[in-house]
């Protein structure tokens, strides 16, 4: 090895320390740099304001393009929007970005199952929108909407965008080859019970076409199920009530049922081979939630335009999903912000949403806008109709602070149950077992 | 580990240059500061490392077993409540933190072994001159610098039950759809593939560099006794690996403890947190993953963690004691072979 000179060695140990303090000096200057971008985005010398709006799944705002409309309204106005597909990903995400109190959105979406957790632990966490006016709006809301996301002490920590009313989405070109009908009409009649619903998936079992299930997953279907239930989990007190409760227990037992008659494809579903299957005919029907609508368009492809069709569901009513759109406290255009939210939220927006998108409103003056509304990819079927009904008939839910948890549990057992042969009550003690570790 | 060789060299270095002038004349102010700054040289090179690992890495470390000791929620991670070891002793009756340590186990086992053994012979096979063989040895490399998420969810396509490759394949062959993600042995053995096809090439050239700093003039020893090649393999490569097969052994029994990313993306979604529908593929890491950010219990999470840093540290306890052990017996017994030659 040739032997430096002492004073380039001397240099040398000099870089390696400017080194060293350079590197760490990157690590920290991340703060600088929101900063920085914070400071672009509150408003170069025009006045122009970019409110980022931070969100999971497809809210489909972009798509139905109303922040293009909404530019083009508010010229100083920019908006860029940071999607997460799954939701299970955006929430932790977000929540280390409150507790670390950095790079939060000017708008967060929240989905129906956390907002309770939000209303009741996290409030001091995001602003009251009243502040900003919004009692102006919530009277328009169905009221369960709007009271999941009340505070104790009357602060509203978001705003409704769609709810859920369930149908059943099915392909009539399956129906027809197993020799089944067709017409929504009649189907809704011989599915008007869950009961009647698993006899029509036998009557398709016993002909059905090659490679084709009758549902996709029971976990659909029990989720539909406990969408008809005014209480689910938490009783309105807030107890946790969910393995006592009888009709959580007979949905679960409903369901189970389903899998051991092999009535579903044994999908898990927003995985991939159930995306797959959409398109494939892996399965003849699907619980449908109003926003399933956009999802199966995009996942079936336009060559399925015209094979699916919309029927009421069992029961005729359900609720499953849905969200919100919340300011957290640190969001640097919290005005600005409301204004946006305000108008993505507001009847004529969510009119588009459902037109465009399958989303259903969630105040009342939009539903009764949309109740004319049909779909040619669904074969004509009055989307608007069958879904207002669903949804006028939508039971006042009582939300829990950690539903989304326990939904999850016990769609892991369900799934366990029709695609590794678990035992029904086996599954329920797994289920359990695992809601006490999630909520321990 | 290299860097740091490197530097030492060049430290001996320099003090043999200064030395002779020393000798000479008393030293001037300027030659003495450059004397200091070059015994502070080596520190200095070093010094980014440890100041790295001590931002990064040991006070983590400590954080995360103060953590353990609170009961923390993820959404409000600054009201913390001392619990003491409540999360130590609750993991310890928990079925699922057992469950996955089992799983860590098997997953473990069935993804190293094969992975040495098959790293084992590919380095032997590229240890010959071969056509083309600096394009294997990089083709080799090439799945260890693919992310763990981009190869599982090419894996996880290939391993679909409906529309998978695989099954395609085997469907050839009349062999019954396999369901790769729901069926205990399948899962871990498709997430154990994924972990193979990325680390065998890295542990192939590792023993490849180890092979090639056996002297030649032993294989032409054994060749003159009338080895064979399997011979020359068993008696005079593997023993010259030796060292090198305890380090990967000890490195991938570190990896196999700490299998998460392979696991969760598998299935994805709130399914791949819980490690399969009923866990069947859940391993600690996971359970750990899934505890912090699905439950969003961080005490849980921070106790998980560090029992699984301790069991770490017990099992490269039990393989340097192993390792010791043989290497002492193996020196026994070459030297009594001497002696009874």
């Amino acid at each position: 090895m040739p032997t430096p000179h002492p004073r380039r060695r001397a240099i040398a140990a000099l870089c390696a320390t400017l080194l060293a303090g350079s590197l760490l000096a990157a690590c920290g200057s991340d703060d600088d740099k929101t900063d920085s971008t914070a400071n672009g985005g509150a408003g170069d010398s025009n006045g122009q304001i970019t409110l980022s709006v931070g969100l999971f799944g497809s809210f489909g705002f972009e798509e139905a393009g109303l922040y293009a409309a909404y530019e083009q309204a508010h010229p100083n106005i920019k908006i860029r929007q940071n999607s997460v597909q799954k939701e299970e990903v955006y929430w932790p995400a977000l929540q280390t970005r409150l507790g670390g109190g950095g790079d939060l959105d000017d708008i967060q979406g929240i989905e129906v199952g956390r907002i309770v957790d939000v209303a009741t632990n996290q409030s001091d966490k995001w602003l009251d929108l009243n502040q900003f006016g919004a009692q102006t709006q919530t009277g328009d809301y169905l009221p369960w909407k709007t009271k999941a996301a009340t505070t104790k002490d009357g602060k509203v920590v978001g705003m409704g965008t769609d709810v859920g009313p369930m149908a059943i989405c099915y392909r009539t070109d399956l129906f027809q080859q197993a020799g089944l009908p067709t017409d929504r009409a009649e189907l809704a009649k011989r599915w008007s019970t869950w009961d009647g619903y698993l006899e029509v998936g036998r009557q398709f079992a016993a002909n059905a076409p090659k490679g084709s299930a009758f549902m996709d997953s029971v976990t659909g279907m029990y989720n539909a199920m406990i969408g008809q239930q005014p209480t689910s989990y938490y009783d309105a007190g807030g107890k946790l009530i969910y393995d006592t409760n009888p009709s959580v227990k007979n949905a679960f037992d409903t369901a189970s049922r389903a899998a051991q008659d092999k009535l579903s494809a044994k999908l898990v579903q927003f995985q991939t081979d159930w995306d797959q299957a959409f398109a494939k005919g892996g399965f003849a029907t699907i619980s449908c939630p109003s926003w399933m609508i956009g999802y199966i368009k995009e996942k079936s492809g336009d060559g399925m335009g015209g094979k699916w069709d919309v029927a009421q569901a069992p029961g005729a009513t359900g609720n499953w999903g849905g969200a919100y759109l919340a300011i957290p406290k640190g969001a640097k255009h919290a005005k600005e912000a409301y204004d946006l939210l305000q108008w993505l939220t507001a009847p004529e927006q969510q009119k588009t949403l459902f037109e465009k998108r399958g989303s259903f409103p969630s105040r009342t003056s939009a539903i009764s806008q949309v109740s004319g509304t049909t779909d040619p990819y669904f074969n004509n079927a009055p989307i608007g109709q069958i879904f207002g009904q669903a949804a006028q008939a939508m039971p006042v839910q009582t939300l829990g602070v950690r539903d989304g948890d326990i939904k999850v549990s016990i769609q892991n057992a369900l799934n366990s149950v029709e695609a590794q042969g678990v035992k029904p009550d086996d599954a329920w003690k797994d289920a359990k077992a695992s809601v006490k570790a999630a909520l321990g | 580990m290299e860097g740091r060789q490197g530097v030492r060299q060049g430290g001996v270095g320099l003090i043999r240059v200064t030395t002779p002038r020393l000798a000479a004349a008393p030293l001037t102010s300027g030659q003495r500061w450059r004397r200091r700054g070059s015994k502070a040289a080596p520190y200095s090179f070093i010094a980014p490392f440890f100041v790295l690992f001590a931002a990064f890495g040991l006070f983590p470390l400590i954080y995360t077993g103060y953590v353990s000791l609170h009961r923390v929620r993820l959404q409000n991670p600054d009201a913390m409540s001392w619990v003491g070891f409540d999360n130590y002793t609750t993991l310890l009756q928990d079925e699922f933190f057992w469950n996955s340590l089992k799983n860590t186990f098997t997953i473990g086992v069935i993804s190293t072994v094969p992975q040495l053994c098959l790293a084992l012979g590919l380095a032997h096979i590229l240890n010959y001159k071969l056509r083309g063989r600096t394009f294997f040895r990089v083709a080799m490399l090439m799945p260890y610098a693919t992310s763990v998420a981009a190869a599982t969810l090419v894996f996880a396509g290939l391993f679909g039950r409906d529309y998978g490759m695989l099954n395609w394949f085997l469907g050839l062959f009349g062999v019954d759809p396999i369901d790769w993600f729901n069926e205990k042995w399948p899962s871990q053995i498709a997430i154990s593939s994924i972990v193979t096809w990325r680390w065998t090439g890295y542990n192939a050239l590792i023993y490849l560099a180890a092979m090639q700093a056996i002297p030649h003039d032993r294989y032409e020893s054994a060749m003159l006794d009338g080895a064979n090649r399997w011979h020359q393999f068993r008696h005079v490569t593997l023993p010259g690996l030796r060292p090198t097969i305890i380090f990967t052994i000890i490195v991938s029994t570190i990896g196999a403890l700490q299998i998460f990313g392979e696991p969760l993306l598998l299935q994805g979604g709130t399914t791949g947190m819980n490690g399969g529908a009923s866990r069947q593929y859940q391993t600690t890491g996971l359970y750990m993953y899934q505890s912090g950010w699905q439950y969003f219990s961080l005490g849980k999470a921070a106790a998980i963690a560090w029992l699984l840093f301790l069991l770490i540290l017990i099992v490269i306890g039990i393989n340097a004691v192993i390792a010791r052990y043989r290497m002492k017996s193996a020196a026994a017994a070459s030297s009594s072979a001497k002696e009874t030659r």
